[in-house]
C-alpha cells in the first residue's frame, strides 16, 4: 500500500514532499521517507505517483514491496 | 576536454572598513566600464546608452554592469533545492546550472535562516547590495521558500535588490508575486527556442502533475519561458537570459535564441560554456559531450554582440559575498553562528559607502577616456588579447603564482575591452600537483600575447617566453586598462618597426568550476 525512498539514492531536494497530495512524505535524519500509513499510491489524486514522477533520480521512489498494494475504498 | 564555470569573486584583503573606502578612494582609472553589463567594456555602453531607469537599476548590480562587478557583491543563499524539470547537464545531487558551480554543495537554509544570514553579511560588507536566489533547484518551483525568504529581506534590509534564477516553466504563474515583492532582476536560463534542440537538452518536465517527455516537453518548457519573459518585460522587471553553450547541440542555434529574448525584451544575454565531466554525474557528462574552447565561446559572443548587449563578466558563480571576507572569516558566518548573532543593520552607511562608489565611478570613466586618447590616431587592425592578473580594484595587483584566475582583455586600436575570465586554480580536478600548475595557467591563456602580473619569478617567465606570451610586470599596482593600453602601444610600434613580428595565437582551453570559499572547496574535495 505504499511507495518508498531509497535514501542512498536521494539527494534531498524535497520536491517529492511539495508534491505528495497526502502530506506522506517528509525530512527524517537528513533524507526524506514516505509514511506508509499516509501514501494512497496517489490513487484517487492522480493518475502517476507524483514522487515517482517529480523525483530526479530514477528508482528511487518506488513500491514497497513490504505492503499490499493499495486498495482504494 | 574539460569546460567551466566562471564566477565573480570580488575579493578584498580585509573587511576593515577604513581599507574598504580607502581602497574605493584609491580606485582610478579602471575602464573596465560598461554600466549596461555589455561585455565590450572599453567601447562601450555607460549611463549615456541606455535608458535611465534601466541604468539605475542596473549600475549597482555586480551581475549586469561590468563596472559595478568591481566594487559590490551579491550573495546567493540556497532555500529552494526542488525542480521541476531535469537539464542533461544537472546533476542535482551537487548542483544547478542555473548556478553552474558543479560538485558543490550548497548549504541548504529556511528562509528564516536565509534572510538572518543575508542581513548579517550585509551589515559587515556594505558591498554586499544584491541578494539572488538559484539553484539548486528553480525558485519557482519552491514558490513558498521563494517568497518567504525575500519577504524576510525586504522587512529587514529594504535597500538590498532581490533576485531570482529560473528555468522559466513555473515563471508565468508567478509573475504577479515576482513584481509584488519588487523582485527587479530575474534570470531565465533559455538553451533553446526549437523543441527539438530541446529534447537533446531536456528529457523531461514536471508539469500539472504529470512527467512529460521529448519534444512535447521542451515545447511546453519554451513557451512558458518566452512567454514569462515577455510578462516581466511588460512589468518593467529587468530581465537577462542565460544561455548554455553546449557543442553540437545548441552552439549555432544560440545566435536564433538570441533574436528571440532580444526581440522579447531581455536586455541581457549571458551565454556561458557547458560545465561537463564525467565525475560530475550529468548525462552530457556521462555521454562525454564537450564544452566548448575559449575560441568556439568568444566566436559565438561576439556572433551575437551585434544584436543586444552580452555579458562576459559572468564568471557563473555565486559571487559570494562571504568571499570578500577573506577566506579566514566565512567561517564566521556559518549558519549556527549566524543565527546566534545579533544583526545591527546601519542603512545609512550602507547609504555612504555606496555613494562614494559612485564618485568613484565618474572619475573612472575620465581616466579612462585620457588613455584612449593616446590610441587615437591608431589605425592598425591587429588585435590581442592581454591576460591579467589582479585580485580586483581594476589594478594589475596580484602576483603570477598566486593568481586564482586571469581576467581577458581585448586589445585593438579602438581601446581595450574585456572580454572574460580564465580560471586557473586547481577547484577539484585532483592530481594537478605543483609541477604542472603552470602548464595549466599556459593552456587557460594560451590565446594571449600578454600577461600583466605585479610579481612574477624567473622561471615561470622563461617558461612563459617560450610559450610565447610575455610576461609583463613593470605596470604592477597600476590600473588594467591604462597599463594594457600602453603595453599595446609599444607593441605597436615594435611591429611596425620590424623590431617584432605579429602572430596571431591559439586556442585555449576553459577550467570548469567557480572560485568558491574555501568552506565549501573542502565540502567539494570531499565529493
Ligand atoms: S505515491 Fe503519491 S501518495 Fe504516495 S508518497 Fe508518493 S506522492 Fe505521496
Ligand atoms: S524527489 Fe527524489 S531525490 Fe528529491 S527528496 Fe524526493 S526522493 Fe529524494
Ligand atoms: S533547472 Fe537547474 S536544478 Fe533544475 S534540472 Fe536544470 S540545472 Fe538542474
Amino acid at each position: 500500500m505504499a511507495y518508498k525512498i531509497v535514501a542512498s539514492q536521494c539527494t534531498n531536494c524535497s520536491a517529492c514532499e511539495a508534491e505528495c497530495p497526502n502530506e506522506a512524505i517528509s525530512e527524517k535524519g537528513g533524507t526524506f521517507v514516505i509514511d506508509p500509513a499516509k501514501c494512497t499510491e496517489c490513487i484517487g489524486h492522480y493518475d502517476t505517483a507524483q514522487c515517482v514522477a517529480v523525483c530526479p533520480v530514477d528508482k528511487t521512489c518506488i513500491i514497497d514491496a513490504a505492503y499490499p498494494r493499495y486498495q482504494p475504498a | 576536454m574539460e569546460s567551466t564555470a566562471h564566477h565573480e569573486a570580488v575579493t578584498s584583503e580585509s573587511v576593515d572598513m577604513d581599507a574598504i573606502m580607502q581602497q574605493v578612494a584609491e580606485h582610478k582609472g579602471c575602464g573596465t566600464s560598461s554600466g549596461s553589463g555589455k561585455s565590450s567594456c572599453g567601447s562601450s555602453a555607460g549611463e549615456s546608452e541606455l535608458p535611465p531607469e534601466i541604468w539605475e537599476k542596473v549600475k549597482n548590480h555586480p551581475c549586469y554592469s561590468e563596472e559595478a562587478h568591481h566594487h559590490f557583491a551579491r550573495m546567493h543563499v540556497a532555500v529552494a533545492p526542488a525542480c521541476n524539470i531535469q537539464c542533461n547537464y544537472c546533476n542535482r545531487k551537487y548542483d544547478c546550472a542555473n548556478e553552474s558551480r558543479p560538485g558543490v554543495v550548497s548549504e541548504r537554509l529556511t528562509p528564516e535562516q536565509a534572510a538572518k544570514k543575508v542581513v548579517a553579511v550585509a551589515s559587515t560588507i556594505p558591498q554586499m547590495t544584491v541578494l539572488g536566489i538559484a539553484g539548486p533547484g528553480d525558485p519557482l518551483a519552491n514558490p513558498a521558500k521563494t517568497f518567504k525568504t525575500f519577504e524576510l529581506i525586504s522587512q529587514m534590509a529594504p535597500d538590498i535588490k532581490l533576485c531570482l534564477s529560473t528555468n522559466g516553466l513555473a515563471l508565468p504563474e508567478h509573475i504577479d508575486t515576482i513584481a509584488k515583492y519588487n523582485v527587479d532582476h530575474v534570470t531565465i536560463t533559455i538553451n533553446m527556442v526549437d523543441p527539438e534542440v530541446g529534447a537533446k537538452i531536456y528529457p523531461w518536465i514536471f508539469y500539472k502533475h504529470k512527467r512529460i517527455e521529448g519534444i512535447e516537453a521542451a515545447r511546453i518548457l519554451s513557451e512558458h519561458q518566452l512567454r514569462g519573459l515577455e510578462m516581466l518585460t511588460e512589468r518593467g522587471i529587468l530581465c537577462k537570459v542565460n544561455s548554455v553553450m553546449i557543442p553540437g547541440v545548441n552552439d549555432q542555434h544560440l545566435v536564433e535564441v538570441n533574436k528571440a529574448v532580444k526581440s522579447r525584451g531581455a536586455f541581457l544575454h549571458n551565454i556561458m560554456p557547458l560545465i561537463s565531466a564525467p565525475e560530475h554525474g550529468t548525462v552530457f557528462g556521462l555521454t562525454g559531450q564537450r564544452g566548448p574552447s575559449a575560441q568556439e565561446l568568444k566566436a559565438l559572443q561576439d556572433s551575437c554582440e551585434g544584436e543586444m548587449n552580452m555579458m562576459r563578466h559572468c564568471r557563473q558563480c555565486r559571487a559570494d559575498a562571504v568571499g570578500l571576507l577573506g577566506e579566514d572569516r566565512s567561517a564566521e558566518f556559518t549558519t549556527d553562528k549566524i543565527m546566534d548573532m545579533e544583526v545591527n543593520y546601519d542603512l545609512e552607511a550602507r547609504k555612504a559607502y555606496q555613494a562614494v562608489v559612485e564618485q568613484e565611478r565618474q572619475a573612472k570613466v575620465e581616466a579612462k577616456n585620457e588613455e584612449l586618447a593616446a590610441l587615437a590616431d591608431e589605425t592598425s587592425d591587429i588585435k590581442v588579447l592581454a591576460a591579467v592578473a589582479t585580485k580586483g580594484s581594476g589594478l594589475i595587483n596580484e602576483h603570477f603564482g598566486h593568481a586564482k584566475e586571469f581576467q581577458i582583455y581585448e586589445l585593438s586600436a579602438a581601446g581595450s575591452k574585456f572580454v572574460g575570465h580564465r580560471r586557473v586554480d586547481l577547484y577539484c580536478q585532483g592530481g594537478f600537483g605543483d609541477d604542472t600548475a603552470l602548464e595549466t595557467v599556459i593552456r587557460a591563456i594560451n590565446d594571449c600575447h600578454a600577461v600583466f602580473v605585479a610579481k612574477i619569478g624567473g622561471c615561470p617567465k622563461n617558461d612563459l617566453l617560450k610559450a610565447g606570451i610575455e610576461p609583463v610586470d613593470e605596470f604592477a599596482h597600476e590600473f588594467i586598462e591604462k597599463s594594457a593600453i600602453s603595453w599595446f602601444k609599444t607593441y605597436l610600434e615594435k611591429v611596425k618597426s620590424g623590431e617584432i613580428q605579429h602572430f596571431t595565437r591559439g586556442d585555449a582551453e576553459i577550467r570548469q568550476g567557480a572560485l568558491i570559499a574555501d568552506e565549501e572547496r573542502k565540502v567539494c574535495d570531499g565529493v
